[in-house]
């Protein structure tokens, strides 16, 4: 990783951020093996360099973007964000980006453009995981997600390029990744080579894994229980051992209520 | 019948196979756990102690069926004394596995602990193998072999229904990645099926009382 330049973080983060060594060593990334420890031993060798992340779809101007752009054509800002995972537990994490709607922006989206879909890069050879479906969990690849344009479009919706002051660790989606801060931590999409605008719903990876459990939406709600365990509250990962208090309540939309007009009039039991 | 010839289990061996066990099982239970509170076991050193617990419960409950198929297999009648060392192990480590649940991970919010025992079928199913086995580690003495004479058997042979359990807990338990539970439930299906004999006469039992009523 190397050191970026950015603006840093207007807003002070409320709690603790949690060590960047729980971020670089605690991750779901299958495409680097099921484990929570397989990725940062397996995607050293990651090479991000050259990259092309391509804007397609329903759009006046669609472009690409090379490896040296993700960081030059978009200023880049710290964006302080808490990370709930849909297993329960959760991180606070510095973030390095630019907002995904001054790129979908840029890319001038025609007025039939409704959802976003998004793909992760698919290379076997690089990525374990993919080699077959018992490696990777079960996940057809290439991941795919995707967001409704609205949600995309909305202010809090970041394109993470580095983390901790740093290009993004490989395990951590180097070199371009979503984030979805009142989403769960699955719908941030890793390691980006397509974004493209569509009028239908896109499919997405976990939803069409186990459509009971992982839903479109996917938001944080301390409400709606994952089938298998209770989402009402999350440990927070802190670095502080063993017996620190870390289990906290779950707060509706991640705290970030700023998005709850977005759901207006929507059963979100229905659209978990 | 395969049979070793050139060794022969003798009394005088069982203090050294049962240090063996002793160490092979205590050392890395310790060692995970002086881990974990030193924050030394990854970025979240609770799910690596819950994965370890379990996985090491239900490793040494498989090797502990697996010595009276090895027993007869290899001719070493003497193995057997080593059974019940590691079913208790087995207990241990599923006593660490549900105290490292309550304790590291729930935090001991109790309200949270019931209804996740009740709501959750992959929790529910390995609460009930848990209390199995912690039944089987109360009466695994001498004494209390004596005592429930002619039942004792009949309590201890819930074992296998524990198996089944741990298994589908296992299964239950993952998110996706079914290959590793895969395994397990290959292997504890072997093992089942080696007492299959013992389940036809239990269940040629089970319908001859029934036609009797």
């Amino acid at each position: 990783t190397e050191k970026l330049n950015f603006s840093a973080s207007s807003k002070k983060a409320a709690t603790k951020l949690t060590p960047e060594e729980k971020i670089i060593s605690h991750n779901n990334f299958y495409e680097f093996g099921t484990g929570k420890s397989d990725p940062v031993e397996n995607a050293q060798q990651f090479k991000v360099n050259p990259w092309r992340l391509s804007i397609e779809g329903l759009a006046e101007k669609p472009f690409t973007l090379d490896y040296d752009d993700l960081f030059k054509q978009f200023p880049l800002e710290e964006r302080i964000y808490r990370l709930r995972c849909v297993e329960a537990w959760s991180m606070v994490v510095p973030w390095i980006g630019f907002s995904l709607a001054s790129l979908i922006k840029k890319a001038k989206p025609l007025s039939s453009a409704k959802y976003v879909a998004f793909e992760t890069l698919y290379d076997p050879e690089q990525m374990p995981g993919q080699r077959s479906r018992f490696a990777g969990g079960g996940i057809n690849y290439p991941y795919i997600e995707g967001l409704r344009i609205d949600e995309a479009m909305h202010p809090l919706t970041l394109l993470s390029v580095g983390l901790y002051g740093k290009t993004l660790p490989a395990q951590n989606g180097a070199p371009i990744r979503l984030v979805v801060p009142w989403k769960y931590g699955f719908k941030s999409i890793k390691s980006i080579t397509r974004i493209r605008l569509t009028d239908k719903r896109p499919p997405t990876s976990w939803n069409q894994l186990a459509a009971n459990e992982y839903g479109f939406y996917a938001n944080v709600n301390p409400n709606v229980d994952h089938p298998r365990w209770s989402q009402a509250s999350e440990r927070r990962i802190s670095g502080a051992g063993l017996f620190s208090r870390n289990r906290i309540d779950t707060k509706m939309f991640n705290g970030y209520e700023e998005v709850a007009a977005l759901y207006q009039g929507m059963d979100l039991r229905k659209h978990f | 019948m395969a049979q070793l010839h050139f060794f022969k289990l003798k009394p005088a061996h069982l203090p050294w196979l049962k240090c063996i066990i002793h160490l092979s099982a205590l050392v890395p239970l310790l060692l995970t756990f002086f881990q974990a509170f030193n924050d030394e076991l990854g970025g979240d050193p609770v799910s690596a102690l819950l994965h370890f617990t379990g996985l090491g419960a239900f490793k040494l409950l498989l090797l502990s069926l697996l010595v009276t198929p090895l027993a007869r297999l290899l001719k070493q009648g003497l193995l057997i004394n080593v059974r019940r060392l590691l079913g208790l192990y087995s207990f241990t480590y599923a006593l660490a596995h549900i105290a490292s649940y309550v304790l590291f991970d729930l935090q001991l919010d109790w309200p949270l602990l019931l209804s996740e025992i009740v709501k959750r079928p992959y929790i529910t199913v390995g609460f009930v193998g848990w209390l199995i086995l912690l039944a089987l580690a109360l009466t695994s003495t001498k004494q209390a072999q004596r005592k429930l004479g002619k039942r004792w058997q009949s309590l201890h042979n819930s074992v296998y229904l524990a198996a089944i359990l741990v298994s589908i807990h296992f299964l239950w338990s993952v998110k996706s990645a079914i290959l590793e539970p895969t395994i397990y439930i290959v292997m504890t299906a072997l093992l089942l099926a080696y007492r299959r004999d013992k389940f036809k006469r239990w269940f040629n039992k089970r319908i001859k009382n029934r036609q009797k009523i």
